[in-house]
């Protein structure tokens, strides 16, 4: 890394803890959600930016790694911070056992066994043998967890940092994943999978494998969720979510670990901004939005970003 | 000098308790009470959106006539796309930055429940939430969270009375949706009916995700039974009324209110098929002929034309934000100059029979310390094949 680089990094990591002490609680739990989102985010990145395969469920698994952390503290007293690991390793299995013979289809039809998997999710949520753990339609109520060791923190506040240190753990991970010999591989499946199955790439492995990676980040995104809201129940996972999943990382920019922060931003804000234009047409001022987006950035804030840099540099 | 010392202390002491009883919490002042509410007005359940378009109309017309005791609504809606985690970020946004006085009519169970906790806990009143579930009735458990329509629970309880009153030996089959909503409903049956619990036959219920409901009704009608208490969303109670007369069974029927819709529910049925069911009712429906020249309808038209024109003048949801609207801004009259969050309670918790002109004949509001139910009545209709037609007595409290 360039000192440059370095010199950026500190900064922005200089902002992003100063801010939850320059704005309100309530700005500091929709930055919380901003962060949630850009985990997820990256999950679905892992999967469709990378190895190129569309995924139109990934709230399912969004609301799998909710539940099993609301599931946990409401049901065997687990602390809040160890459901975000078991919320993850569930949803890592899940995500590889739905991948494997998932891989067996290709292009939309994955797209369609995804969307059958999300669409399903509310509804298998609210399946009454299953009511006892997860409340049926009424959902869990959790409680918010304080600050430990005696910090002099809010909830709100103590809640943004823990997810800010998951986050960051999350992108390193990703990070050091994706720039070596698994990034690479996974690119080569994405542009050219007779190629790389030539090169010794295993496809259905690493396919699979990417699937469960995949799962994971979301299901850990979910917990975290799950947590910051304190509230968990089917409608709040309905296929919207995984829709809204997709156009964040078209927006923020696919195959950039980056993009998963812009299009967090843009996920999170952008539909209230639209409320705020039109009560009338919410969606059709998002809608507005998100092709003026894909029109002037046609690879996502990401791509935007990198490309004006890269014009600075060489005049 | 005396007597400007004669003047000055009897001034004092006009002035002073009247500046004493102006108090308020944040959202209100001398000039403003801001209202927050969160609605659908995107997503599965937007079509509930109009409610909050109509109290904004409904406010809207109280401002352009000066207000309540001088006071301008200023009314803060958000949309929340029928999604808890959106509701709860919008309900925070509401009182920590816009700092409204209280949130009025957030609608849909999940959405309530959600906030159900952080309103509770930030003491922030949960004003006249927009659902019928029974559980926003709870004084001692939740004392900032106040319902306003008829709870399902106590409209079951008024069509169990009705048939231990009219029909003692009656063997009943209950069909009901298999979630909060439909249990709410099945334990007020059961608790009207008490130790007359045994004359249910048979009890079935079905998915929401369920095509039909085509086999459950078989199986009611095997039963033998001669009363059916229909608990059913609009798109299942028109199958279940459908199927029944197809098939010869010809109970009495019981439907609930959720699907009453004569547009909706009762023609994709069948008119012919619909006649004789039974139900319960509780606001002026707009387009029954019996209420086309009452004066509170004919009002009511008045303020869509001119407030609400985009509105539909056929769409009872557009009935209810207005008579809600009436009932919180009866609320604030009450509330005086005394604007903190625990008197807007308080007031609300100390309605004494309260008229909503929109609201059928003989139901009114009326709520206390250890009541937070204001509407607990309404009157039983049957459906003649072309409209309801209500009879008896106004039943409940």
């Amino acid at each position: 890394m360039s000192r440059r680089n370095l010199l950026a990094l500190a900064i922005v990591l200089t902002v992003v803890c100063a801010l939850p002490f320059l704005v309100s609680n309530y700005r500091t739990f929709q930055l919380t959600l901003v962060l949630v989102y850009a985990i997820a985010l990256l999950g679905l990145n892992i999967l469709t930016g990378y190895s190129g395969q569309i995924s139109l469920g990934h709230g399912a698994f969004y609301a799998l790694g909710a539940y099993v952390a609301a599931i946990l503290m409401d049901k065997a007293g687990m602390p809040y911070w160890a459901t975000v690991p078991a919320a993850g390793a569930v949803c890592l299995v899940a995500g590889f056992l739905f991948g494997l013979p998932a891989l067996r289809l290709e292009g939309l039809y994955l797209a369609l066994a995804t969307f059958a998997l999300g669409v399903s999710m509310p509804q298998l949520l609210k399946y009454k043998h299953l009511e006892r753990w997860t409340g049926g339609v009424q959902g869990i109520v959790i409680a918010k967890p304080d600050a430990p060791f005696g910090l002099p923190l809010n909830p709100d506040r103590w809640l943004y940092f823990f997810t800010l240190a998951v986050a960051i753990v999350m992108f390193v991970l990703a990070w050091n994943l994706l720039r070596g010999r698994v990034g690479r591989a996974l690119v080569a499946i994405r542009d050219h999978p007779i190629a790389a199955e030539a090169m010794g790439v295993h496809g259905a492995l690493y396919k699979s494998a990417a699937f469960g990676v995949s799962a994971m980040y979301t299901g850990v995104a979910g917990a975290l969720g799950a947590i910051a809201v304190q509230f968990v129940a089917p409608d709040s996972f309905n296929i919207f979510l995984s829709i809204t999943l997709l156009v964040g990382i078209v927006v923020g920019g696919l195959a950039s670990i980056s993009g998963a922060l812009y299009g967090a931003l843009f996920i999170q804000f952008v539909p209230n901004i639209a409320d705020d234009i039109s009560k009338a047409a919410p969606w059709a001022v998002f809608g507005l939005f998100m092709l003026g987006f894909v029109y002037l950035m046609p690879s996502g804030v990401a791509g935007a970003i990198r490309l004006l840099s890269a014009k600075r540099r060489s005049p | 000098m005396k007597r400007s010392i004669l003047f000055l202390a009897v001034s004092l002491g006009l002035a002073l308790p009247a500046a004493a009883q102006k108090k308020y919490d944040p959202g209100a002042s001398d000039r403003e009470i801001k209202i927050g509410n969160t609605n659908p007005y995107s997503g599965p359940a937007s079509a509930y959106g109009t409610i909050g378009k109509s109290i904004a109309a409904y406010f809207k017309m109280v401002n352009e006539q000066g207000g309540i005791n001088g006071r301008r609504i200023n009314f803060v809606t958000y949309d929340d796309s029928y999604s808890p985690p959106k509701t709860v970020e919008m309900a925070r946004k509401l009182v920590e930055q816009d700092e409204v006085l209280f949130v009025f009519q957030t609608l849909g169970t999940p959405s309530n429940t959600a906030i159900h906790k952080y309103m509770n806990m930030k003491k922030v009143p949960q004003m006249h939430v927009a659902t019928g579930a029974t559980k926003w009735n709870d004084p001692k458990g939740n004392p900032w969270t106040m319902g306003w329509q008829p709870s399902y629970q106590s409209e079951a309880k008024i069509y169990a009375q009705h048939i231990i009153k009219t029909k003692p030996n009656a063997k009943i089959a209950v069909l009901y949706q298999n979630d909060d909503y439909g249990k709410d409903y099945l334990k007020g049956f059961h608790d009207g009916l008490g130790d007359k619990k045994g004359t249910i036959v048979k009890e079935v219920s079905y998915e929401v995700s369920d095509p039909t409901v085509d086999s459950q009704i078989v199986q009611l009608a095997a039963s033998g039974a001669d009363t059916f208490f229909n608990i059913t969303t609009p798109k299942f109670a028109a199958q279940a009324i459908r199927k029944a007369y197809d098939i010869g069974w010809k109970p009495v029927q019981y439907l609930n209110n959720v699907s009453i819709g004569v547009g909706s529910v009762l023609t994709p049925a069948g008119l012919e098929k619909s006649v004789g069911l039974l139900t319960l009712g509780y606001l002026k429906e707009p387009n029954d002929k019996q209420f086309a020249n009452d004066p509170a309808i004919v009002q009511w038209r008045e303020f869509m034309k001119k407030y609400y024109p985009e509105g539909s003048l056929v769409d009872n949801l557009n009935v209810y934000g207005y008579s809600v609207g009436q009932t919180i801004a009866q609320v604030l009259r009450q509330c005086g100059d005394n604007l903190t969050r625990e008197n807007v309670m308080r007031q609300a918790a100390s309605m004494k029979a309260f008229r909503v002109d929109t609201l059928l004949p003989g139901v009114m509001i009326g709520t206390s310390a250890d009541d937070f139910a204001p509407i607990e009545a309404g009157q039983l209709q049957r459906f003649d094949g072309k409209e309801w037609v209500r009879f008896g007595e106004v039943v409940g409290r």
